[in-house]
């Protein structure tokens, strides 16, 4: 067998993805062919849905924005060598600090309550973070599994609440009564119109723009902090960052921490900026999404904005499909996400081979000449 | 008499809700003793139980839905395995991504083959579904409280696929410390490359590993729609997967073990029906979201060391390249 050669870095950044990416939307079209609509008019009607109107646009970086919460979560632990699949309870707890702030300072002036809520989404998402993140760390207990488990633990822990504790008096449904008007995050089409821009009332909210800020420090922390070369070193090589003076421990909490603590902030997106009351199952399978978003952004922040908005383009394009196609509903964008988690992440080796026997052979051609 | 009638129901109940949770756990076990990490157990029982409800209910034929319930859960177990035994991806990846694309593709399916909202027609008919097989005198039983109770109850009157479930136990036992096969099996798990010494093929070997998760994933989705229920919906296997996958972790990755603590959660599963809304003498009301989480707060327990010490197999989750 040939040595195999490195791709040049643009391919492996761009193209490579990209590749992945393409496969498993053409698989998808396979899929909406075999279901007897025309994949060609799917895609038109989901662009149509989720980037053609003010309305869509402002759906689609709602959804984005509980997606970069996630996806950044999945990163920082994925950085450190972790495989972090509890996001989405870590989610689910952090709301609840979020909530609990909200319900509790509702009516407090907005600069006390917002900061107290981001601090509390922060802190529960953490704290739900730090048990498997310990047992990783001090006991060897396998990450993937815990965190399985606690996001079981989660959603019985939460319903248990809603439906025992915090239910509003008098109601059928398990959820909270409304938050206080100055818990709202305040909404997109309120801050542009102070502004004299005129843009539809959608959910976008105030949380989009720290899902951004986020993911600055997401990126100043991991690459350009000493903290952040530690987690990374400890992540690619354990034995190695020993010799360097590095505690893979230290690192795996670390770690763990910061990425349970931006999963909690998918509450003041979902909670403070829309929902306005804690309800059953609201982070709906976002932390999943995570996954996908981190593993189709290679990890690195501006990738997962951007495989961020492209996901939440697919869940608003997905529910404007829904009404047009009778015979496709939500659950395709579903499968579509399984298809990128799929081939963006378990299959990514399967086009490198020949992708770079492709590149080998461009290459020799050239200098052969 | 009232707490006996009581308990031989709750065991009964134990032993219907136990027995999807030994087919999946036992799969999971063949994957993961050969080194091959299982988290698509979930994604592949629910992919099985759309397949057994579409075919049956179309077809009318419980037995050709088992069939192709078995396809569908090998179909993706190859998919599995061939990301990440011939191209050494990310196995978690791998099952996660299988396991979130049938919980989207069983209903977008079910919605455009029958339109009835993502789920199969009911299986009503004769033959569509696995029933409960009535041993011999076992209504004449029921009237002699004990042993006739136990036997009515607890020995008769399943359906086939629980039968099957209980064979399994010894025969997978069998297989994987009695037969060359087995010793293979495991010896992959533990040290691929002592194996590929022998001149034995280790992706061989894994992906027959896998396949039989496959079958045994496919019987137990097709217990979920075809014999525990009659047809598909929604998310029917309700993280029933991963349940086993914990089940296989309690039981140290053996049959035996495997089997007790399938038989442990799924009791805790009947309990928490059984307890609603019951108030206990000292305890008083129990939440039944506490029951139902007991089963992953013993897990963690387990994988923290606390409660006696889970060693997985050595080579799990590690791809096997030969020229390492």
């Amino acid at each position: 067998m040939s040595a195999p050669t490195k791709l040049p870095r643009w391919a492996e950044l761009a193209l490579l993805p990209l590749l992945n990416l393409g496969f498993a939307l053409l698989l998808s079209g396979v899929i909406v062919r075999l279901l007897g609509e025309s994949p060609w008019a799917a895609l038109k009607l989901m662009v149509a849905g989720s980037v053609g109107t003010q309305e869509g646009i402002g759906y689609t970086l709602y959804y984005a924005t509980n997606f970069i919460f996630t996806g950044l979560a999945v990163a920082v632990a994925y950085h450190a060598g972790l495989f972090n699949i509890g996001a989405e309870g870590q989610a689910y707890v952090g709301g609840l600090g979020v909530g609990l702030v909200a319900l509790w300072l509702g009516d407090a002036p907005r600069f006390v309550v917002l900061p107290l809520a981001i601090l509390a989404g922060a802190g529960f998402g953490a704290a739900w973070a730090f048990l498997p993140a310990w047992l990783q760390a001090k006991r060897g207990s396998h990450i993937v599994i815990t965190t399985i488990m606690f996001n079981f633990i989660a959603s019985a822990l939460m319903t248990y609440l809603l439906v025992n504790v915090l239910i509003k008096p008098g109601q059928q449904s398990p959820e909270t009564r409304e938050f206080g008007a100055h818990a709202f995050m305040p909404a997109a089409h309120d801050l542009l119109a102070r502004a004299g821009l005129t843009f539809a009332a959608t959910p976008l909210n105030f949380a989009f723009v720290l899902a951004l800020a986020a993911a600055v420090l997401v990126w100043i922390f991991v690459w350009h902090t000493r903290w952040g070369y530690a987690l990374r070193v400890a992540g690619e090589n354990a034995a190695a960052a020993v010799y360097a003076g590095i505690a893979p421990p230290r690192s795996i909490m670390g770690s763990m921490l910061l990425s349970g603590a931006l999963a909690g902030s998918l509450g003041l997106n979902e909670l403070l900026g829309s929902q306005h009351r804690i309800l059953i199952d609201f982070t709906g399978g976002a932390g999943f999404v995570g996954i996908a978003v981190s593993l189709m952004g290679r990890n690195h922040p501006v990738g997962i904005i951007f495989s961020s908005v492209l996901f939440g383009a697919l869940y608003q394009g997905g529910s404007q499909l829904s009404f047009d196609m009778p015979k496709i509903n939500r659950d395709m964008v579903v499968v579509i996400q399984g298809l990128v988690i799929l081939f963006c992440g378990a299959m990514e080796n399967v086009f490198r081979a020949p992708l770079t026997a492709v590149f080998a052979r461009f290459g020799r051609s050239k200098t052969g000449l | 008499m009232e707490t006996y009638t009581l308990i031989v129901l709750l065991l009964a109940a134990t032993i219907r809700v136990a027995t999807p949770l030994v087919l999946a756990a036992l799969a999971g076990m063949f994957s993961e003793r050969a080194g091959v990490i299982d988290l698509g157990l979930e994604g592949k029982m629910l992919g099985a139980a759309f397949a057994a409800g579409a075919v049956s209910a179309i077809s009318g034929s419980a037995w050709l839905g088992l069939l192709a319930a078995i396809a569908t859960a090998v179909f993706f177990a190859l998919v599995i395995g061939y990301a990440c035994i011939t191209h050494r991806g990310n196995q978690v990846v791998a099952g996660m991504a299988i396991t979130i694309m049938v919980v989207g593709l069983g209903p977008t399916l079910a919605l455009a083959w029958f339109n009835l909202g993502g789920q199969t027609p009911q299986l009503d008919g004769p033959g569509q579904r696995f029933v409960g097989l009535a041993w011999p005198w076992a209504q004449s039983a029921r009237e002699v409280p004990f042993p006739g109770l136990v036997y009515a109850e607890l020995l008769s009157g399943h359906s086939l696929i629980v039968y099957f479930a209980a064979a399994l136990v010894p025969l997978s036992a069998w297989v994987l410390y009695r037969t060359r096969f087995g010793l293979r099996l495991r010896a992959v798990g533990e040290n691929p490359h002592a194996v590929d010494t022998a001149g034995i093929s280790v992706n061989g070997l894994r992906y027959r590993a896998v396949i039989i998760s496959g079958v045994l994933c496919g019987v137990a989705g097709a217990s979920l729609s075809t014999a525990a229920s009659s047809g598909f919906v929604r998310d029917m296997t309700a993280g029933k997967g991963y349940l086993a996958l914990a089940a296989l972790i309690f039981g140290k990755w053996k049959p035996w073990p495997t089997l007790g603590a399938c038989l442990l959660f799924a009791f805790t599963d009947a309990l928490a029906v059984r307890l609603q809304g019951v108030a206990l003498p000292l305890v008083g009301v129990i939440p039944v979201q506490f029951i139902l989480a007991l089963p992953y707060v013993l897990t963690v327990l387990l994988l923290a060391g606390f409660v006696g010490k889970a060693v997985a197999p050595h080579a799990i989750g590690v791809p096997y390249a030969k020229e390492k």
